[in-house]
């Protein structure tokens, strides 16, 4: 009882300090264009367009990758606004110039260009188109580039890795100096739990008896998606597991663990089904073949997917606030507690998934393993298990 | 269509990043953690049957103790018993002894008296004689100098032998 009415409470408070903030500011904003507008009407065109609400631009500039890692912008009585943002190493690879590299705050502010672009100042050859949902580096000179840049993603992933191995390293020190008979305490004991569930319900049940092999990869692959999914959901954290690069990165990296430990039962399987009429059998392999891509395809989407759409779900609600308060101020503030209601509720769901997707990543990573080293005896059976879990 | 084309950096750094995670924790985090692991649970199976079996042996060891203290208390009250027979052998024979020795005492009292009293009276005898003979050569020697003195001096002498 006590606790919901704590919690009835912070809604309240945070509701109200949230419209009051944005009252003031939107009061602000009225009052700095109207006065300005007659006076210097070209000028104060563009601004007033940039300072249009524009959901989608707002919610992909978020879960994007970035070449600055920005956080906050400050608007001004000129209209120009002040964009506080980290700036970041860039590199790049070009054919014939070879490597440079060099500060993403080189670049300058993004303006339109007269292609209808969002395009920054160019820096030694190169400049940063903003599309619409992403924005690439793109050579001056118009040859085929690499983009090796440490953009947001990468450096929240630099942070997520640092944390990992941190922690892993004391933990695993913890191990090697008590010796295995002392009994975990601190830190160690949370990990353990979860070191042990990978490793009996993940690894034991798909890999049989060879999990050792795989349970180093398994382990790592479960922990770095999962701290990455919580650093992610951190307020100006980036959307690294969110982002397609990664999760192909991650789902291509098992289909190679697959490929090169696969058994012969396993293509004898695929390639010449057993127990079927001879007819079917060229659309079966065919329809085998496919599933072979589409496995790790769909370890790749569904991670992919599940972060990002999270992370537009809590954006689009804290949205909603902006989106009602550009009609009716009132009616923004009024849908303040509304809002962040939904959107505390939507940490806690991001939170478990989270969770979720860096178990089902290991889990299906360690089902296909699983069917690739499958030995011959009792394969049908299992098959038919394994195809149960995957759907 | 954009937001589904993986960009290459990010591609590369974080096969890089994974790579090289994936090496040092499985050199240094998961081979401490999951033999550590391994072997506390073989341990602690251990511990479990050694558990078992030290109970086992206890109850074992426990039997025996009960079997032995059984057996020990039958021995002392045998040996309880055989003491005290033995003390009552050892007092009877002493009583016998001294009895036996007793008797032998009082037959060789009775004897000696026996003997003393023979060498008395024959002592007694002899005096008696040797009084008579004396008496007598008195009487003789009294009867050669006067009749009737001679009657007077028998009849003290027999008043004498009285007396004796």
């Amino acid at each position: 009882m006590s606790y919901k009415r704590l919690v009835s409470l912070l809604v309240l408070t945070f509701g109200l300090f949230g419209a009051s903030f944005f009252a003031a500011a939107q009061g602000e904003g009225n009052k700095s264009n109207t006065p300005n507008e007659p006076a210097t009407a070209a000028e104060a065109k563009p601004v007033k367009e940039e300072h249009k609400l524009d959901v989608a631009k707002v919610i992909f500039g978020h879960i994007a990758d970035a070449h600055e890692w920005h956080l906050f912008s400050i608007k001004h009585e000129g209209g120009e606004d002040t964009h506080v943002s980290i700036p970041l190493p860039v590199i790049v690879y070009h054919p014939t110039n070879g490597f440079s590299m060099f500060s993403s705050s080189n670049f300058g502010e993004a303006h339109k260009n007269a292609a209808g672009l969002e395009v920054t100042e160019s820096y030694k050859g190169y400049h940063i188109e903003k599309g619409m949902m992403k924005e690439h580096i793109i050579a001056d000179d118009g040859a085929k580039i690499y983009d090796l840049s440490i953009t947001k993603n990468i450096t929240s992933m630099i942070i997520s890795v640092v944390i990992l191995l941190w922690v892993m390293l004391s933990v695993g020190k913890k191990y090697s100096k008590n010796g295995a008979m002392k009994a975990p305490s601190g830190f160690q004991n949370f990990l353990e739990v979860v070191v042990i569930f990978i490793r009996d319900e993940v690894a034991k049940p798909c890999l049989g008896s060879k999990y050792k092999t795989y349970l180093p990869l398994l382990l790592t692959v479960f922990f770095f998606i999962w701290i990455n999914n919580l650093l992610g959901l951190l307020p100006g954290g980036a959307n690294f597991t969110g982002n397609i690069a990664v999760t192909a990165c991650l789902a291509i990296l098992s289909f190679i663990v697959m490929m090169a430990k696969s058994r012969k039962h396993f293509w004898s399987h695929l390639l010449n089904p057993p127990g079927v009429p001879g007819w079917m059998k060229p659309m079966l392999v065919l329809i085998e073949v496919a599933s072979l891509f589409i496995k790790p395809m769909a370890l790749m989407i569904r991670l992919f997917a599940n972060i990002m759409a999270g992370h537009i779900v809590i954006l689009a609600l804290i949205s909603i606030v902006f989106i009602f308060a550009a009609i009716n101020t009132t009616v923004g503030a009024g849908f303040v507690p509304v809002s962040l209601a939904f959107t505390i509720f939507m940490f806690f769901l991001e939170l478990l998934v989270g969770a979720i997707q860096a178990f089902i990543f290991a889990n299906l990573t360690a089902v296909f393993i699983g069917q690739a080293i499958e030995e011959p005896h009792d394969a049908h059976h299992e098959h038919e298990h394994n195809i149960d879990i995957v759907m | 269509m954009d937001l589904l084309t993986p960009e290459f950096g990010l591609f590369f750094w974080t096969l890089l990043a994974f790579l090289i995670v994936l090496f040092i924790l499985g050199k240094v985090a998961w081979k401490p953690i999951l033999s550590s692991l391994d072997e506390r649970e073989k341990g602690i199976a251990d511990s479990i049957a050694t558990a078992e079996r030290v109970r086992n042996e206890m109850s074992q060891l426990q039997a025996e103790n009960e079997k032995l203290l059984v057996q020990a208390r039958e021995e002392r009250s045998q040996m309880l018993k055989e003491a005290k027979d033995t003390r009552d052998r050892i007092v009877n024979e002493a009583k016998d002894m001294a009895k036996a020795e007793a008797n032998k005492i009082i037959v060789d009292a009775q004897h000696q008296i026996q003997q003393q009293k023979m060498t008395a009276l024959t002592e007694v005898k002899n005096e008696i004689g040797n009084l008579a003979v004396e008496v007598a050569g008195k009487i003789l020697r009294t009867q050669l100098n006067a009749a009737d003195g001679q009657e007077a001096y028998m009849k003290m002498l027999s008043e004498d032998i009285k007396l004796n």
